[in-house]
Order: structure tokens, then sequence, then C-alpha cells
């Protein structure tokens, strides 16, 4: 019997430049709401954020690396036991044990707040305002998803309407199965430097299941038992050691500071 | 002009000062209504709250207004289950402060959510893994049980008790008072711990996070036995208050005795099982995560170790220590200090673990965030105060609150109205009090 599929991905910070093009396909694809002014960015929607680390050190020593953020589809503990889907006293957060995905359903959401709470990733986000598009704008908008309004929690979703799109078009043509290629986030289609991938982390087809298993390679805050979907490499051992918190005696190296 | 419906055997401040008494709560609600209709009709971008802060001063509010609620089905278990019938003096205001508290805590909480006309969605839609749905749906229950057990009080007024029909049903009601104060408890016990629960459970969140017994983080329990412990005090607390503000003795001094004995040992038995959770976590379950205790304390600019001794110390042995002993209460400085100390402690309890467990940064590449609560939500905070003291004012008015009232305050001939054109009718015989309104 095969195996249900885990899509996750596979981030090398090493090839990320902080270019920001992730977030901005992003925005695009899933109609994430802006504001006029987006300086406070504890108010603003970035489903995927990236975070600029430094290792702290003064000239010449200095160094920098560039970390997007998406959600982590966390598995828990045991399978389905995400921080945030287990707090949602409203099924309006679901994980699949078919993709792994986890999804928000905006029309059940009613505002609680208790998943962003439960998530040490930040990555969901609060409408606090309804979107307000530019003129004309909602021409430009994406008929796949629809657009969330104020009072509820939105969050990376793995453009998951991608994965309905290329499963109906599968389904037409017969198949059940996915390639590798007929899925894949806007985030990963946009990098220009080619840092994220993205696949079945059960498939040993699909490069995520090699890369995943590269010694470089870590998740975020994996002590906390979170198990998230999200894999990072970097060759860099103090990035390594920024993914997660380590008590003083544990001998690890400073912490990361971020900016902005 | 109102005297027909003031209870007989007592005396009450003329209309027109009691009036002018409810205009300044009356003010503050009115600020409050107007900041939740603001929240309601525009959103919660009234707030200061934001994407790192989604829980706030509201939530904190619901837990605090919740955990000194406790006070209701604690005093209910004593009186009617466990038979310590020294309480009749206060129990009918023990569930009149837990009514207050329970119903500001569903007010706060229907203001508190993004689209308050999904409210119902947690219940029909109910995840029954989560703790906020067992909040939701044991403290909707608990809140019908305490509506019945204030009904009858209500029911006591001296015209609608004229009604047969009310008279009797007041009365049936009494009768079985037994089966919702128990019923009361099981509900506390599920709710408080529930509400435990909720930071408990966030794995996601290590200061908040804590191992537990199946299901149940110990945060749990903790809560439960704190609302039972510190309940208690704040009713103390409003009853010394309502004495002050009535200038009257009001409840019986081995009411208030024997409730702050039970508080006091109670709290030393939490505080006991605080401080061993607070060292089990600090030492084995924060460091497995990767954080020290002083992680938790330190570079930031508000929560330092202070927070942790305040409530722990400060808050919390001091005040035990002061209850068990009968000398600390029957000193009348001693006891206004150990219930007020009571009161803040476990408040302060369930800030931290509300703001603190979110102030926390958990990637290593953030920092603390800090959170200044915006006029809109201090209002709406103080809203729930507000409508307590115009809903306890109206009820000491019009409803035989204090059963004893009569017997403790004998009123002077010279000051005793005439019968048929005022409440009071004399003289009352010592140890004739009103008829007990047993809640």
């Amino acid at each position: 019997m095969k195996k249900d599929k885990r899509y996750g991905m596979v981030i090398d910070l090493d090839k990320c430049t902080g270019c920001g093009s992730c977030m901005a396909a992003c925005m695009a694809e899933n109609n994430v709401p802006f504001r006029e002014d987006e300086s406070n960015k504890l108010l603003s929607i970035t489903w995927m954020r990236v975070y600029k680390l430094t290792n702290g050190k003064p000239f010449p020593e200095t160094d920098v690396c560039y970390l997007p953020r998406p959600c982590m589809h966390c598995g828990g503990q045991h399978e389905g036991h995400s921080p945030c889907v287990s707090v949602c006293p409203a099924t309006a957060t679901d994980y699949s044990l078919k993709t792994g995905i986890v999804s928000q359903i905006y029309t059940r959401c009613f505002g609680c707040r208790y998943c962003m709470a439960s998530c040490p990733y930040h990555a969901r986000y609060f409408n606090w305002w309804d979107p307000v598009w530019p003129d004309g704008m909602e021409k430009y908008l994406n008929p796949k998803v629809s657009p969330r309004m104020r009072g509820v929690v939105e969050k990376c979703s793995f453009c998951f309407h991608r994965y309905q799109l290329a499963k109906e078009k599968a389904y037409i043509q017969g198949r059940r199965e996915l390639a590798e290629d007929e899925y894949q986030t806007s985030c990963t289609q946009a990098c220009p430097a080619g840092a994220i991938t993205f696949g079945d982390l059960n498939n040993h087809k699909h490069s995520v299941y090699k890369d995943k298993k590269n010694p470089n390679a870590f998740r975020l805050l994996e002590r906390l038992g979170t198990n998230p979907k999200v894999y990072y490499i970097s060759s860099r051992a103090w990035v390594r050691r920024a993914g997660d918190n380590y008590l003083r005696n544990e001998a690890k190296p400073a912490k990361a500071v971020q900016h902005g | 002009m109102d005297s027909a419906l003031i209870p007989k055997g007592v005396k009450r401040a003329p209309l027109w000062q009691f009036i002018l008494f409810l205009g300044a709560p009356g003010t503050v609600a009115l600020w409050g209504v107007y900041a939740m209709l603001l929240c309601w009709f525009k959103g919660l971008n009234q707030t200061n709250m934001n994407d790192a802060y989604g829980f706030a001063l509201w939530i904190w509010a619901d837990l605090a207004v919740i955990a000194v609620g406790g006070g209701a089905f604690f005093s209910g278990l004593l009186r009617y289950i466990f038979g310590k019938d020294v309480l009749k003096s206060i129990i009918n205001y023990a569930v009149l402060i837990g009514f207050i508290c329970y119903s500001s805590a569903l007010l706060i909480l229907a203001i508190d959510i993004g689209q308050p006309l999904r409210g119902w969605f947690i219940f029909w839609h109910a995840n029954v893994h989560s703790m906020l749905t067992e909040v939701a749906f044991c403290l909707s229950a608990y809140f019908c049980v305490l509506t019945i057990e204030y009904i009858p009080l209500i029911l006591e007024n001296r015209q609608i008790d004229k009604v047969p029909f009310f008279h009797k049903l007041g009365h049936n009601m009494h009768e079985i008072m037994a089966v919702f104060a128990a019923t009361g408890a099981f509900l506390s016990f599920f709710h408080q711990g529930s509400l435990g629960g909720v930071a408990g459970v966030l794995y996601g969140r290590p200061f908040g996070f804590r191992e537990g017994l199946f299901i149940w983080p110990w945060t749990f329990f903790l809560y439960t036995w704190s609302a039972a412990a510190c309940g208690p005090c704040f009713t103390i607390l409003v009853t010394k208050i309502t004495e002050k503000v009535t200038r009257k003795k009001l409840v019986k001094d081995d009411a208030i005795e024997f409730l702050a004995k039970v508080s006091g040992w109670m709290i030393l038995a939490y505080i006991t099982a605080k401080t061993i959770d607070t060292w089990y976590w600090a030492t084995v379950t924060a460091p497995s995560k990767g954080f020290a205790l002083m992680d938790f304390y330190s570079n930031n600019p508000f929560y330092g170790i202070w927070i942790l001794i305040v409530e722990v110390v400060v808050c919390g042995f001091v005040p035990a220590l002061i209850l068990i002993t009968a000398k600390g209460r029957k000193n009348n400085k001693a006891l206004w200090t150990a219930v007020i100390l009571a009161v803040v402690g476990v408040c302060l309890n369930r800030w931290v673990m509300v703001l603190q467990v979110l102030a926390v940064p958990v990637l290593t590449f953030e920092n603390w965030v800090m959170y200044i609560p915006s006029w809109q939500e201090i209002a709406t905070t103080i809203l729930p105060v507000a409508y307590g003291i115009i809903l306890i004012a109206v009820s000491y008015r019009y409803l035989p609150v204090f059963p004893h009232e009569a017997e403790l305050n004998p009123l002077e001939p010279s000051t005793a109205p005439e019968p048929e054109s005022a409440a009071v009718e004399l003289p009352v015989e010592p140890g004739q009090g009103l008829i007990p309104a047993e809640a």
C-alpha cells in the first residue's frame, strides 16, 4: 500500500539572497491583504516572511543569513497533533492525514486567536481589518483563492488550491498520482536562486526526500516536538544552531540576532 | 418612593441618594458600552493586540474574573454539600458575586472574538480536543446554574414574593439547591481546570507548557485549586468593601472567619503545589526545550524574576500564613491584607500565564514583544466592574442578599419609618432576621 503524502519544503539558506520574491509571489498568489502603511510588522500579514539573521559578530566576522519562514505544517508528536490544530475550538483548522497539510477554514474561524497563541513560529495572522484593494486590483485577484474577511485567522496553505487543481487535472487524465512538478507552491517557483524545493517528503523520487537527509539539514524548534515539515539547509554552524534553543551549558554558540 | 420594594427590617438610603450613587458606575458603564460597540462595529483593530499578542488584556480579565468568581462554587460546595450552615450569612452574596463574574466573562468573550456573530460555532463545530471548547461548554452551563441560584433571591423581593406562584417557585428552588450546588462544583472543576489547560497544553510555548496527568497539564489542577482557594478571598473582600460603603455589618464574623480559614489552608496547599510545579518546570520541562529559568525573566523591560517572587511568596505564602492563624483572621487589618494579596496573587498568575507566555520569544532570532492595551480594551475591561457595582447596589437595595442584616443592624424605633409608607416594619426581635434566601 502506498504511503500517504507528506508535502514539505526544503529551503537552502546558503542560496537564499533575501530578495523577497517568495514573499511577493505568495501575497499575489494567495490574495494576501495589505494596508497603505505596512511599517508595523506585528500587524502585517506575511504568510511567507523572510527574516534577516546575523551572527552578532563585529566586522569583519559579520555574517548574514536570510531565512524564509512559511507555515511549518507541523505534524506534532503523534501525527495531526499540531500545536494549532489541537487547540482550535471550532475545528476551523485541520490536519490532513492524506497530505500532511494544515488547512484553515476561513468561513468557520470565529477569530478567537488561540491558534496564534499556540504557534511558536508566528506563522498565523489575524485580519485586524477588512481587506481593501487599490482601485482596479480586484480584477487581478486570484479567483482560486477566497479573500479573507476581518476577524479571522489566516496562514500559508502550501498553495493548497494548486494541489486541488493538479489533482483534478490528474483525475480527468485517469491518474491518481501527481508528478513532482505538477504541484509546486508559488514561492518555490518564484525563488530566483532556486533555494526552495517542494514536494512529498515520503516520496523518494522527489528532491525534498533526498534534501531533508542532508547532514546540514535542520528544522526550526525541533526540541519543542512540533515536528515541522519545513527543513532548512545551511553549511554554517551558527545558522543551524539558530534554529533551536540551547542551554548555556550545552556549549552552543551565541544565538543569532534578527534584524528587520 | 420605592419603599414597597425594599426588604423588611432594614434601612436603605433615600432613592435620590441611591440614584446619585449609581451615577458614577453608570457613567463608566456607558463609556465601556461605547468602547464595546466600537469593537463590535469597527473590529478588533480598536485594540492594541497584534499578531504576537493574539491573547491580551481581555483574556486575562476573563481568566481573572472566573478565578475570583470561584468563590461561588466553592462556598456553595461547602454550604450545600458539606453542610456548613455557618455560611448561610454569606452564601447569597457569594452567588451574586459569582453571577457578576461569570456574566462579565461571557460579555468579554463576546467582545474578544473577531467574528462575534459566529460565536456559536464553538458549540456547533466543537473540537473536543480543545481546552477552549471545554471552557465554553462548562462556562455557559455554569452560568445557567448561577442564574438558577440567583433567581430564588430575586423571587424573595417583597413584591414578587406576594405572588403565590413565585413564592412557591422560590421555595421549591431552595429545596433542590443542593443539586445545583453539586452541578456547579462539577462544572467549575472542569472549566476552571480547562482555563488552566489553555496555556498548559501549548507545547510550542515553553513558558506556559506543563506536563501532567493523562490529557490534563498540571495547570489544569492548579487553576481549579487556586480558584477554589482565592475565590472565597474575593467574596470576603467584596463583602468587606460593601460593609465599608454601607457602613453596616452585613455578614456574621463566624462566616467570614470560617471562609477565611478554609481559604487559608487551600491557598497554602495550592501555593505549595505551585512551588513544586514551578520547580519541576524550571529544572526539567523548560531545560528539555532549551530554556533556562532566567531566559523567561530577563532581557525585557518588565518581566523580571520579581513577578514570580511576588506571585508565589508575597501573594501566596504570606496570605496563606495570615489566614491559617486565628490571630490573623481576627485582626481586621491582617484579614484585609491577606484577602487583597490572595486576590492580587491569583490575578497575577492569570496575567503571566496569558501575557508572559506570548511575550517570551521562542524563535531564537525574535525578541520580546511588549504590549500596552488601548483605551477601548481598558474601558471594556472596566465595564464589568461598573456593571458589578450597579448589580450589587440594586440587589442590595431590593433583595434580601444578607439574611442576617436586620439582626446585625437592629433599627432604632426613632429611625423607623411608618409601616404603611415605608419599607421597614419594627421592631425586629433579636435573632429574627430577614427570611434567609439561601441561594
